[in-house]
């Protein structure tokens, strides 16, 4: 093997070396997000994750594991973004806006959507936090709603809003046309609960809780990529899984 | 007389070796934040995994992200280069033929009590080895394996859906975080371990992970 002097190279790398695990002891010391000099990139990156997600990982067709109704969780955590949980004042009144980039827009009535064609199913259900929890949903596929509004060629996302504060979530379509993407309106066998979005959610095993609208009101066909609630502030826009 | 330097590290080695040292730190950091959430383990109702850890609360200083999100963007930023280094690392090894000096084989197991003996004090003299010994080679092998489960672990928490064969293969969705989890702790405890033995039994070790020249007690290249 071969001799060398390494004396130099010696003190320089144990400086890199030093300052290198300095600066990671540090970012790890204050709970940093990134900063205004990190955080752009690690959204960038973000974004790339997202697209991996949604054009690699995604299948249109693969459906999400079912189970028995046995096998439901003896409980599932709600959440909402007003101070109480949103009612409405007139549910009767209530009724779902389907408009943006569609051949027909239209509104549909709670009993509108439960003479459409109806799904049932018992799945796992999986939150950003950690947490999951099994039960079962019913409602109409979006698909169904989308065979009806005829969406136009340009239409790439459907921005779903809901009553909920300024709650809502930017979806892709290929993740609302997959045949488990639902509005549901009832849940473990029981008309939709106000804590889990009465009268109508979106609900879908393909993504996580966040993603999953509450409290509908309108879903938009649109060309630009909606935001949303909690994607605006830092979460990931696809929130597939 | 001083023995003469012998190369021992190659660049991509010593390159790789602590890229995943500042890497991994940021992972375990991202993710004891990431962790606080929902620190527990197991659907909702129960029952729950047996984890010491249930409801715990990680010191400030050892968590990056300052909220859910914030750990979440390191944790799927820093993935990328934890996961292109280590298999750089193992292209490496595999294409230099190193791991044949690394890869603990059933054959090391005797060399491996030797050696338990030696640190236990039942005997004197340091068993005679080549570039590393078979407790480290052990040692070594499982701090690889370790690196990939963390990653398929990481994958089948990620996406439970489309990757559901691999969050079965881990025991379901839950079962995968518990892991993911305790490989965190394997980590620690293997770093801690390691940086105790290059100080205590081989120093100029470190300055070969730096400069890739090694002169010490165990020249010898197999």
């Amino acid at each position: 093997m071969t001799d060398a002097k390494p004396q130099g190279i010696d003190r320089r790398a144990f400086v890199t070396l030093g300052v290198g695990s300095g600066a990671a002891a540090l970012l790890a010391a204050c709970g940093w997000d990134g900063g205004r000099l990190l955080r752009p990139g690690l959204l960038d990156i973000g974004r790339v994750n997202d697209w991996v997600g949604e054009k690699i990982l995604f299948s249109p067709t693969r459906l999400a594991r079912t189970y028995s109704t046995a096998e439901r969780s003896a409980m599932l955590p709600s959440y909402f973004i007003s101070t109480m949980t949103p009612m409405l004042d007139d549910p009767a009144a209530w009724r779902l806006r389907v408009d943006g980039l569609v051949a027909h827009p239209f509104d549909l009535s709670l009993d509108d959507l439960m003479r459409m064609p109806r799904q049932s199913y018992t799945v796992k259900h999986h939150c950003v936090e950690g947490w999951s929890a099994i039960a079962t949903w019913h409602g109409v596929p979006v698909s169904a709603i989308a065979e009806r509004c005829r969406p136009l060629k340009a239409a790439r996302y459907i921005n779903f809003v809901s009553f909920d504060a300024d709650y809502s979530n930017g979806w892709d379509m290929a993740s609302a046309m997959h045949p488990q993407t639902i509005l549901a309106y009832g849940m473990n066998d029981n008309p939709l609960p106000a804590a889990h979005g009465a009268p109508l959610r979106l609900y879908s095993p393909t993504k996580l809780g966040y993603k999953l609208t509450k409290y509908l009101v309108s879903m938009t066909f649109t060309d630009t990529r909606p935001g949303g609630y909690w994607e605006d502030q830092g979460y990931p826009w696809f929130g597939g899984i | 007389m001083e023995p003469p330097f012998v190369r021992r590290h190659h660049w991509i080695v010593r390159l790789t070796h602590w890229t995943t040292v500042i890497v991994l730190a940021g992972m375990i950091a991202s993710g004891l934040q990431i962790y606080e959430a929902y620190a527990k383990f197991g659907n909702r109702g129960g029952p729950y995994f047996v984890s010491p850890f249930d409801g715990a609360q990680f010191p400030h200083w050892s968590r990056l992200g300052g909220w859910l999100a914030g750990a979440l963007n390191w944790h799927f930023a820093l993935a990328w280069p934890l996961t292109t280094f280590g298999l750089l690392y193992l292209g490496y090894l595999v294409q230099s033929g190193e791991w044949r000096a690394l890869l603990f084989r059933p054959r090391d197991v005797p060399g491996t009590l030797e050696m338990a003996k030696y640190y236990l004090h039942l005997r004197k003299d340091h068993p005679p080895q080549g570039k590393h010994n078979p407790l480290q080679k052990l040692a070594y092998t499982g701090v690889i394996v370790l690196g990939a489960l963390a990653v398929l672990t990481g994958f089948a928490i990620y996406k439970p859906t489309q990757l559901s064969w691999l969050t079965a293969l881990f025991g379901g969705f839950q079962a995968a975080r518990y892991w993911h989890f305790w490989i965190v702790w394997m980590f620690v405890g293997f770093t801690i371990m390691h940086v105790i033995l290059v100080f205590a039994v081989d120093p100029a070790s470190l300055r070969a992970m730096l400069t890739g020249l090694y002169r010490g007690r165990f020249p010898s290249h197999d």
